[in-house]
């Protein structure tokens, strides 16, 4: 039996890596190329997730390995608005760095290119490359075996961004599966912001396997605002690696607007002395959607500080999974650690899995975690009925009120507008 | 303006109005008393339309309008107001922004263009100014971290922004110490006009001498049992309900 299983599993690895047969790594540099090797050697050793595996305990990944898909180099002609209120944006389409929709105009100290384009000249990326991913991640490692392109992002010491710098990435067929990959470097004192968007053009069926590897130095700041918005029947499992060095500052906003299943991983490894930290996340789920949020937090140093807000709004038959742990070593002394999941849960056919974790080795910490769920508010929605509001205006009104503490998160003008309106749109909502 | 006959309504298969009948005209207040358990508020909920309660029997015509049959906002832009005995906090919604869409929608349904941002501001000062509601309050979330007394104040103040024909009250008095009766009672008598009315429900005769009422009824067991002027809440503070509630039981005796 267990053999049968074995050689059932291998087949179903098999079948997907047998997608990447004929992808050409020959323009890569050396250094890149040990780490694909590496992988691909990790890989054997690694299955997928089954039910059984803690980890992925609530997300079946059955959907999302069995796909029949194609590597897929990008058509020539887009036909989405790409048009984002930056002067700075890496395009990819289907993991693939399209030159002609980028466009760069970086301000000194600042180099943002295509992660290929950096292969060749950047130092910091030979240094740092595939330093923080997971060996025993299978979906990570096979990013790292099998990425085609992504963004690369490096800020040097001192340097303040002066506008948010745009990652898209966009899947333009169907049944496409693509390994975008991102590194981003900010040096000592530096400060940025990035809008990292994953769209896609049509229904498609596709899988978007997205690793971030994101290292803020010293007395560094770093906001990165993810919005999760492919298609409908589309599947995403994104990983962000992040390291924080002493008195660094790191912000993560992540909005999952659309897709079939998506999960996040998002691995804060390593955490200097007196870092601040904020994890926030928002998932508006409609249909059938499946959306996991997997965070980790170490605080490995003392002084440091986290706060995490996850919320989600659940409606129709959707699942929303939120599984936040913070790790506090024994040496994290007068560590603050906060984490808060909440959720609105819309109809009788949506459900959630929240699980907030906390796990403490030192004894002078102030730490807290706390699960909420639960409908919206009938008081609320009478009293605001009351006044007049229609029963559609005063459901959005709660549901903006909800979502506010998050938002209110996002450093970006053009993405909290973005946001808000997706609610305001999607819940009747009024200006 | 209203007329209630023979309203019958329950929860939860309990009967609570027994056959409550009421005529309020324009320019009228009429005050509701009665011991705890009368139905005081059962009837301010099912006015404004709550729907946990059932109403089994008994109509209520509102302005030509069947009442009852209308949803919570179809009653409040008809100019029905119920101020809350226990208003709600809403966490993250603006009290301003939230009357603004309210005002507007209301607008939108007679067919008229959205009140001007000046003028609605305008009205806000004004009003605000009327309950002696600190700016800083009107502009934070619905009654988040308001005190008791501040929340009946925003009441008022919210009531002053509709511009209601029918106010309900109820039980708006319970709780306030005297400043703050004073400031809502001087909130509500500004209001009065010749073209619209109040329903005053209340515990106490306390509150009648600060808002004169034309009628006070004496609820019981679901029904109005006796009427009169507002001597009769004084003779109600002064002698209790038993001596009423004898009187009944000695007539269906």
């Amino acid at each position: 039996m267990e053999v049968e299983n074995a050689i059932k599993d291998m087949t179903a690895k098999d079948s997907f890596l047998s997608h990447f047969d004929l992808l050409d790594f020959s323009f890569d540099e050396e250094f890149s190329l040990d780490a694909r090797n590496e992988a691909k050697e990790l890989i054997q050793w690694l299955d997928f997730p089954t039910s059984k595996t803690e980890y992925w305990k609530y997300t079946r990944v059955n959907k999302i390995t069995k796909g029949n898909y194609k590597v897929a180099a990008p058509e020539n002609e887009i036909e989405i608005d790409l048009s984002v209120p930056t002067k700075n944006c890496v395009v990819l389409i289907n993991g693939y760095f399209s030159e002609e929709l980028s466009f760069f105009v970086p301000q000194e100290g600042i180099e943002f290119s295509s992660l290929s384009d950096a292969k060749k000249s950047s130092n910091v990326l030979k240094e740092h490359f595939n330093s923080l991913v997971k060996k025993d991640e299978i979906f990570a490692v096979i990013n790292s075996a099998y990425h085609q392109d992504g963004a690369f992002m490096h800020v040097a010491k001192n340097v303040q961004a002066e506008e948010p710098y745009y990652i898209l990435n966009l899947v333009d067929d169907e049944n496409v599966v693509s390994n975008p990959r991102n590194f981003i470097f900010v040096e000592q004192g530096a400060n940025a912001k990035v809008v990292l968007k994953t769209i896609s053009t049509a229904n498609s069926g596709s899988f978007t396997n997205m690793v971030s590897e994101i290292i803020v130095d010293r007395n560094a700041h770093f906001e990165i605002n993810k919005i999760q918005d492919e298609a409908t029947d589309s599947f995403q499992i994104a990983t962000e690696q992040v390291t924080q060095a002493d008195d660094s500052t790191f912000k993560i906003n992540t909005f999952t607007l659309n897709g079939a299943i998506v999960r996040n991983n998002l691995n804060i490894d390593s955490l200097g002395k007196n870092t601040m930290t904020y994890l926030n996340g928002l998932y508006p789920l409609k249909g059938k959607q499946h959306v996991d949020n997997h965070t980790y937090l170490l605080h490995r140093e003392p002084n440091g500080e986290s706060h995490e807000l996850y919320k989600g709004i659940l409606g129709d038959a959707s699942t929303g999974v939120f599984n936040g742990k913070v790790f506090v070593h024994r040496e994290a002394q007068k560590t603050n650690a906060f984490q808060s999941n909440a959720n609105i849960v819309m109809t009788d056919t949506a459900t959630i899995n929240s699980k907030p974790e906390l796990e403490i080795y030192a004894d002078d910490v102030k730490c807290s975690h706390g699960s909420t769920t639960g409908q919206l508010d009938e008081e609320a929605l009478f009293y605001l009925r009351a006044r007049g509001l229609s029963k559609e205006s005063a459901r959005a009104v709660l549901v903006n009120a909800f979502a506010s503490d998050v938002v209110d998160m996002i450093g970006v003008e053009a993405v909290k507008d973005e946001i808000e309106k997706y609610i305001d749109d999607n819940y009747q909502g009024i200006k | 303006m209203i007329s209630i006959k023979n309203l019958h309504a329950s929860i939860e298969g309990t009967e609570i109005l027994r056959g409550l009948s009421l005529e309020v005209k324009a320019g009228e207040v009429h005050a509701i008393m009665g011991p705890n358990g009368s139905g005081k508020s059962t009837l301010a909920s099912v006015l404004a339309g709550r729907d946990e309660y059932e109403v089994t029997e008994g109509s209520v015509d509102f302005l030509g309008n069947d009442l009852l049959d209308m949803e919570p906002e179809d009653r409040s832009r008809a100019g029905l107001f119920l101020a809350f005995q226990y208003p709600v906090e809403i966490p993250g919604v603006s009290n301003i922004n939230f009357l603004k869409t309210a005002i507007n929608e209301a607008r939108e349904k007679r067919g008229e263009e959205p009140m001007a941002a000046k003028d609605f501001l305008a009205r806000v000062k004004e009003k605000s100014k009327l309950v002696e509601l600190d700016g800083k309050l009107a502009n934070r979330s619905v009654n988040e971290g308001f005190s008791g007394g501040e929340k009946k104040r925003n009441e008022i103040f919210q009531m002053a922004m509709l511009e209601p024909k029918l106010s309900i009250l109820d039980e708006t008095d319970s709780g306030l110490d005297i400043d703050a009766l004073r400031t809502v009672a001087f909130g509500v008598n500004q209001l009065k006009t010749t073209d619209n009315a109040s329903i005053v429900i209340t515990h106490y005769q306390r509150l009648l001498d600060y808002i004169v009422p034309d009628f006070v009824h004496v609820l019981y067991k679901g029904r109005i049992v006796k009427t009169g002027t507002k001597e009769l809440a004084l003779e109600l503070e002064e002698k209790g309900y038993d001596w009423i509630i004898k009187d009944l039981e000695e007539v269906s005796a």
